[in-house]
């Protein structure tokens, strides 16, 4: 019995791939892809250590900050611009704080940027999946030091419901370094917010010698 | 309201016109040969009594001792719909039905989509590939047999190989 007579939909002439036509144009890219994921899932198997700023009890409430630290820390943590990346239902929660009702820009957050070279804040708001984890490492890679990192919900975190499944990363920490954790299933735009707070107490223990602020 | 062609019905209706490709009944559903798919599927949308132009979805079951490719479809001059389902892959070899792309556009995604997850390959198909996972990731995760803990493909589980049972 033969069946009808084959019309290629995408108008590219049946070729000799036994996989399809479209096959010889397409998946070489794909195949670079896939090959790209493949390694970073293979290599990426230990979480990167979170860059915690040490303060020593004895300095905890005798910090002494140098003029200079004062100025630009406050400098960086009032214009902290958070990369415009929403991988899942967190991005809502995300936007909904960047809108009128919490209104991000209270804290100098004015615009969500567009373009990693000029954010310094990566919000990892969603499910990441080995598949994005290229790309966000990418954008990762093209923000200008000094970058945070913000972990925004539980699939971010730790893969949350997604735990050990096939495609999910199992926390973000094992593709980038994480200045901050933010809980919930998605966190609702206060605690992210209280997030970002925390961040601006972390960006104020910077010091410019590289060291936390305090730390001789 | 839509009508629901019958199972027997239809595989009457399909034996008119393809003699030979049905192989049961039953409810609703009629099961089809796996070869014959392409021929039916362009009867049903092109003959004048049934008119199925739409493809409402495409999606496969894994049975453990076999698989199903199930086609859910919709007449809208008719207002009448039908499922067709075919058996493909008995005794768990690599399952391969006809590709029905160039009769429904539609299907295009979808059956990316089951051979992305469930590991059937469709004959004909113009682009096939994965969709949704990347190209070098090992098996099929919606089967049966997959095992996520260690990502790697365990072809035969006893336990779940003596719990096969006749599910029909």
């Amino acid at each position: 019995m033969t069946g009808p007579k084959l019309i290629d939909p995408y108008g590219v002439p049946p070729g000799a791939d036994p996989r399809g036509a479209l096959q010889s144009i397409t998946f070489d890219l794909d195949q670079t892809e896939g090959d790209a994921v493949n390694k970073m899932k293979s290599t990426h198997l230990e979480p990167f250590p979170d860059p915690v700023l040490e303060v020593p009890d004895e300095l905890e409430r005798s910090v002494i900050i140098s003029s200079v630290d004062y100025l630009l820390n406050w400098a960086r943590k009032s214009s902290v611009f958070p990369l415009q990346s929403g991988l899942a239902c967190c991005s809502f929660e995300m936007i909904s704080a960047a809108m009128a009702r919490f209104d991000l820009a209270r804290f100098g957050m004015e615009a969500l940027r567009a373009s990693p070279r000029q954010a310094d804040l990566l919000i990892v708001a969603g499910t990441l999946t080995w598949k994005m984890a290229v790309p966000l490492r990418r954008l990762y890679d093209q923000m200008a030091e000094p970058r945070w990192v913000i972990s925004m919900g539980v699939c971010a975190t730790s893969g949350g419901p997604y735990y050990q499944s096939y495609s999910v990363v199992p926390g973000v920490n094992h593709i980038m370094p994480v200045d901050v954790y933010v809980p919930g299933c998605p966190p609702r735009p206060d605690s992210l917010l209280y997030g970002i707070m925390q961040l601006h107490d972390k960006i104020r223990r910077y010091s410019v010698t590289g060291q936390a602020a305090g730390q001789v | 309201m839509t009508t629901v062609w019958s199972g027997k019905a239809l595989a009457e209706a399909i034996e008119e016109f393809a003699p030979g490709s049905v192989q049961g009944s039953s409810g609703t559903d009629v099961w089809l040969k796996a070869e014959s798919i392409s021929v039916v599927c362009e009867g049903l949308k092109q003959r004048p009594e049934f008119k199925f132009d739409l493809l409402n979805s495409l999606t496969a079951v894994d049975y453990i001792d076999h698989y199903e490719v199930v086609y859910h479809l919709t007449s809208l001059p008719m207002n009448a719909s039908a499922v067709l389902k075919s058996r493909v892959g008995m005794g768990r070899t690599e399952p391969s039905v006809p590709s029905v792309v160039s009769i429904w556009r539609g299907a295009d995604y979808q059956e990316r989509e089951v051979w992305d997850l469930m590991g059937i390959r469709f004959d004909g198909h113009p682009n096939h590939k994965r969709i949704m996972l990347w190209e070098g990731f090992p098996g099929h995760p919606l089967r049966k047999d997959y095992v996520t803990y260690d990502q790697s493909i365990v072809t035969s589980i006893p336990e779940i190989s003596k719990n096969a049972g006749s599910d029909e």
